[in-house]
């Protein structure tokens, strides 16, 4: 496979969460504000790629019995260090997001990913496959991100776009749109978007 | 690749050793520019409660207004031969020296021992007090919840309350940090004037009805967390008392501290 399918596939032919539904349950945690988004899914491409790197590179000295918990450790380690990173350069938004970061472990896309590919190829195709899923999940993200901030509070990236009534503006907020339930509708929605417009990921049954 | 026990013994104690030298590194660096961060957090909530904390203001520049004094809860004076640059709370807290076991009945806010020496914040405006921010903390449903309470120069009135730890239900108890509850303390009385002064803080299940006399001293519950709510009431009564900053305060409504 060719780098530039390996990095820009999972985006839109074989994304994490519109085709293969992995990593639904951060998606609805952490869309609400689009900085956040950044932010969780840099988090999530960098562990991914480096974890899958990792177990990559020791594929061939693991042995089959104790894979998955080989597995657990790295990606374990990976997000560790990305949860220290976060606690010394973004305080401010490592406080508010330290729990989602720590269970980018039960993230379903690291291990998925790990277990998918960089069991059967080299580091470097396996470090860029994980990057290309991270920026899938990114995509995915930072589109229901779009829409819940932008409507549910008339902003994006904090900035007012749509002035609130309750600062004397026009806009009535929807207050749906800032709990987690709403993300199941918009990637609900973006995934009845994204087969129609190409049919072959349509499940047959 | 051949399977035998010995080989994945070897595999895991190998890779498990890896991983602690690379999680243990990570912290090791990041540490120092940590302690930063969490410094200028703890100003920034000390700040936020005395209600100085506006967008774009410069953390270090504002907090030269603060003044920190360190108070011996037991006579309620500033605590003589202690250094206050070099005072540690969370060193104190754990020193037997200061530390004070609580029986039963003196702990209501469910904390067991207290250090009798406890480090305030004053707000001076033009050298005179103009708001004293306390430390108080006490146990909700799971946590121990700590937060930062500022007075007017009166020793009584609220300016501001905040809590900066926490580790409540989110969405019920974590409502305690919510802006809209936060916001109904600053006017709130801590004490009855008319009646010795005593602690009368009291977080009302369903809600404050503000043609009760007694509204000054209320505030509304959290709905679905009624443990975080006593959890509350009982930090502040516990923290208002003698046993807590009680007889400082008297001392700052007869003027005694300056």
């Amino acid at each position: 496979m060719k780098t530039k399918d390996l990095l820009l596939g999972p985006i839109f032919t074989n994304n994490p969460i519109a085709l293969q539904v992995l990593g639904i349950c951060s998606a609805l945690a952490v869309t609400s504000q689009l900085k956040q988004v950044v932010i969780m899914g840099a988090a999530v491409a960098l562990v991914t790629g480096v974890s899958s790197a990792m177990f990559s590179a020791i594929r061939n000295y693991t042995p089959n019995s104790i894979r998955i918990i080989v597995q657990m450790t790295v990606a374990a380690s990976a997000v560790i260090v990305a949860d220290q990173v976060l606690k010394a350069y973004f305080f401010d938004v490592s406080k508010q997001m330290s729990v989602y970061i720590g269970l980018i472990i039960t993230n379903c896309i690291v291990m998925g990913r790990m277990e998918g590919f960089a069991a059967k190829n080299s580091p470097l195709p396996s470090f860029i496959d994980g990057i290309g899923n991270g920026l899938g999940y990114s995509a995915m993200l930072l589109a229901v991100g779009f829409v819940r901030e932008l409507f549910g509070s008339g902003k994006l990236f904090g900035f007012s776009i749509f002035p609130l009534t309750t600062e004397g503006g026009w806009y009535q907020s929807n207050g749906l749109l800032l709990l987690p339930p709403s993300a199941f509708f918009i990637i609900g929605c973006m995934i009845w978007l994204l087969r129609t417009y190409k049919p072959d990921q349509q499940e047959q049954d | 690749m051949s399977e035998t026990a010995g080989r994945t013994v070897v595999v895991a104690t190998v890779l498990c050793g890896f991983c602690s030298v690379l999680v243990a590194g990570a912290v090791m660096v990041l540490k120092p520019k940590q302690d930063i961060n969490k410094e200028l957090d703890f100003k920034k909530n000390i700040l936020q409660s005395a209600g100085l904390m506006n967008a774009g203001t410069d953390i270090e520049e504002a907090f030269k207004q603060v003044e920190p004094i360190v108070v011996d809860l037991s006579t309620g004076d500033i605590a003589q031969g202690v250094d206050v640059s070099k005072f540690n709370q969370d060193k104190a807290d754990k020193n037997p020296e200061y530390v004070e076991q609580l029986d039963k009945k003196e702990d209501v806010a469910g904390i067991k021992r207290r250090s009798k020496l406890q480090k305030v914040y004053l707000v001076k405006k033009e050298g005179h007090i103009d708001q004293i921010v306390l430390h108080v903390y006490g146990k909700g449903l799971w946590s121990t919840m700590k937060g930062f309470l500022a007075l007017d120069k009166d020793g009584n009135t609220v300016k501001g309350f905040n809590y900066y730890s926490h580790g409540e239900t989110p969405g019920l108890g974590g409502e305690v940090d919510n802006p809209k509850w936060i916001g109904q303390w600053p006017g709130k009385k801590m004490f009855d004037a008319e009646n010795d002064f005593k602690p009368m803080t009291r977080v009302m299940k369903g809600g404050v009805n503000l043609s009760n006399p007694q509204a000054a001293y209320q505030i509304d519950g959290l709905s679905g967390a009624t443990l975080t709510s006593v959890g509350v009431e009982h930090t502040f009564n516990f923290w208002m008392s003698d046993m807590g900053y009680g007889k400082f305060l008297t001392k700052i409504r007869n003027g005694e501290i300056q």
